[in-house]
């Protein structure tokens, strides 16, 4: 079937603003900054009493580059003003709500009014766009649905674009790949690690999946040699996409056919990089940590969210003709969370867990490693005299406490490891929790 | 009588079991007898020595983690059949055994010696005893 949307040339008419010319999108993005400030400014208390603190108001703002006056918003503010203190819509306005992990249990809420989930699901199709989807792809949608936004995030752009969705979620890879056979799929959304174990087994149960072309990647960190892993292994094309539910969900930036790069859709998320420690705004080109402005959003307005992601941000134009920034795949934190399986992790939860365990355990240690394309979070805990028993079944008890409690939190599968006392390296300073073995 | 036994944790890797063996050799402590469970992530070594107080606090030092637990060494004909007269009685007086292991060292005259651990262990010394079953003393177990 060929569409208008099709390669060479034509574009889906919602991905105009991926084209703008510069000067044009800087007008939308200081329009929109503006009204966005007022908002969070009239409506969020702790927004406004950091504003009054430095002496700033609304009217403050005149140049985009006046964003660099206004105050941080950090990931604790969203757990510091659970559930519902960081709303900018009444409830009768607010539609949805989506919550994440958070580091003392206490989840993060995030708001969507119906405007903003329009916004989602708009982003959502500029993203499968560049991925060079369309009406007629059929897109197995194998993130998890539910509070996560992973799930519906892609659900309903996978629908506004006009495609055929399977809302299959995640897990159970034989009905996955049978799935991906009977019904023809073009396309997949899932973590990168969890479609290369797909593929694997795909090969074992010799499931044809000739059709499929295309992989949305995301929700975990990757590298360009497991792209070209598979790539090679699978012959589809795939994508990385980046987002945090903080701001919206997936569709914040998404690489495009030349894969250098993710583009950032500008109009409605404005980016910098800073400098971590000082807080610096740093010029396009300088690596640091990605600050986000939710410029549209009504519900639940971010200024200026410190993502703690450290990339680049990218200003030459792109070969593929969008105007839209670029920021170069995530490879590091600049604080000590990770990400399993979709998941974000901070050290401090599994701690939390482990303390809650009787016989407390105070050193510990988190390896990730990836076994057949599932990343494993083993804890390390060394033993202590209170702990310890000369019966077998009393340290398997305790084991499995301690792994029940850190599922509890974290809501996902861990192994945790008995080692001898003194056995974890000990660090001057601050204590390195996490090993990651994932060769990303 | 009951015994005092030591255990130590072992984690599964090459050079675990040695590392104690060595600090309790260089402190002159004789192993009388021992035991090891091994699971798959881990093992725990059980053994008997003359002063287990001296012994613990050489492992300790070295940065061990030792738990001394009483245990009883129980008398048993040492004939086919010997050991298993001795469980029906153990299990006749409603005890329950967590483990056990034989005592090699004190198998001499026709009688062998098996440390048991029991949950409760003066439950178990009692019982033992009304069930006509020899408890040995520590005297008896050490090599002449």
């Amino acid at each position: 079937m060929s569409t208008w949307n099709d390669p060479p040339g034509g574009f889906h008419p919602i991905s105009a603003p991926d084209y703008l010319p510069r000067a044009q999108l800087a007008g939308i993005q200081l329009q929109r900054l503006q009204s966005v400030v007022s908002r969070a400014y009239d409506r969020q208390a702790l927004f406004r009493g950091r504003m009054d603190e430095r002496g700033l108001a609304p009217a403050s703002i005149a140049s985009l580059a006046d964003i660099g006056k206004l105050p941080f918003t950090v990931k604790s503010d969203l757990r510091d003003t659970y559930p519902f203190g960081l709303f900018a819509s009444p409830m009768e306005e607010i539609v949805r709500l989506h919550a994440s992990s958070g580091t003392t249990g206490k989840p993060i809420v995030v708001a969507y009014t119906q405007a903003d989930l329009d916004v989602w699901s708009e982003v959502m199709v500029r993203t499968f766009v560049a991925c060079g989807l369309h009406r007629g792809d059929v897109i197995q949608n194998a993130y998890g649905y539910g509070l996560f936004t992973g799930g519906l995030g892609a659900h309903y752009g996978a629908e506004a674009l006009g495609a055929t969705v399977i809302p299959i979620s995640g897990g159970n890879t034989e009905r996955q790949l049978m799935v991906m056979q009977d019904f023809g799929v073009t396309a997949i959304c899932c973590t990168p690690s969890y479609f290369l174990h797909l593929i694997e087994s795909a090969k074992e149960m010799k499931i044809d999946f000739s059709k499929l072309r295309v992989g949305v990647f995301g929700a975990e960190p990757w590298s360009d040699s497991m792209r070209e892993r598979i790539q090679e292994d699978s012959g589809i094309r795939a994508y990385d996409i980046y987002g945090l539910s903080e701001i919206i969900g997936p569709g914040v930036g998404v690489e495009c056919f030349e894969q250098r790069g993710l583009h950032i859709f500008e109009d409605h998320f404005y980016p910098e990089i800073i400098d971590p420690e000082t807080g610096a705004v740093l010029p396009d080109g300088s690596e640091g940590e990605l600050v986000l402005t939710t410029l549209s959003k009504q519900a639940m307005p971010m200024i200026r969210y410190r993502t703690r992601d450290v990339t680049t941000l990218v200003s030459e134009q792109c070969a593929c003709g969008r105007t839209l920034r670029r920021i170069l795949r995530i490879g590091r934190r600049s604080d000590d969370m990770f990400i399993i399986r979709g998941v974000n992790v901070f050290p401090s939860q599994v701690e939390t867990a482990l303390l809650r365990v009787e016989g407390t355990l105070p050193h510990y240690q988190i390896v990730l490693t990836r076994d057949k394309g599932l990343d494993q979070l083993e804890v390390k805990v060394e033993v202590t005299p209170e702990a310890f028993s000369d019966e077998i079944r009393k340290l398997e008890a305790l084991q499995h406490q301690l792994e029940a409690s850190i599922e509890n939190i974290l809501g996902i599968r861990v192994k945790i490891t008995l080692v001898g006392p003194r056995s974890l390296a000990r660090s001057e300073g601050k204590a390195k929790r996490v090993t990651d073995l994932r060769n990303v | 009588m009951k015994l005092q036994q030591l255990s130590l944790f072992l984690e599964n890797r090459p050079g675990q079991l040695r590392e104690p063996c060595e600090t309790l050799a260089a402190a002159g402590i004789d192993l009388l007898t021992m035991s090891l469970a091994d699971t798959s992530n881990f093992g725990i070594l059980r053994f008997i020595v003359r002063d287990p107080e001296a012994a613990k606090k050489v492992l300790e030092e070295a940065g061990m983690v030792v738990r001394m637990t009483e245990v009883v060494p129980v008398e048993v004909d040492n004939k086919p059949g010997g050991l298993a007269r001795a469980l029906a009685a153990i299990e006749d007086a409603g005890l329950g055994v967590e483990y056990m292991y034989d005592f090699g060292a004190a198998s001499s005259g026709g009688k062998a010696a098996i440390i048991f651990r029991f949950e409760s262990p003066d439950v178990a010394l009692a019982a033992l005893s009304a069930a006509g079953v020899r408890v040995l003393a520590m005297e008896e177990l050490l090599p002449r």
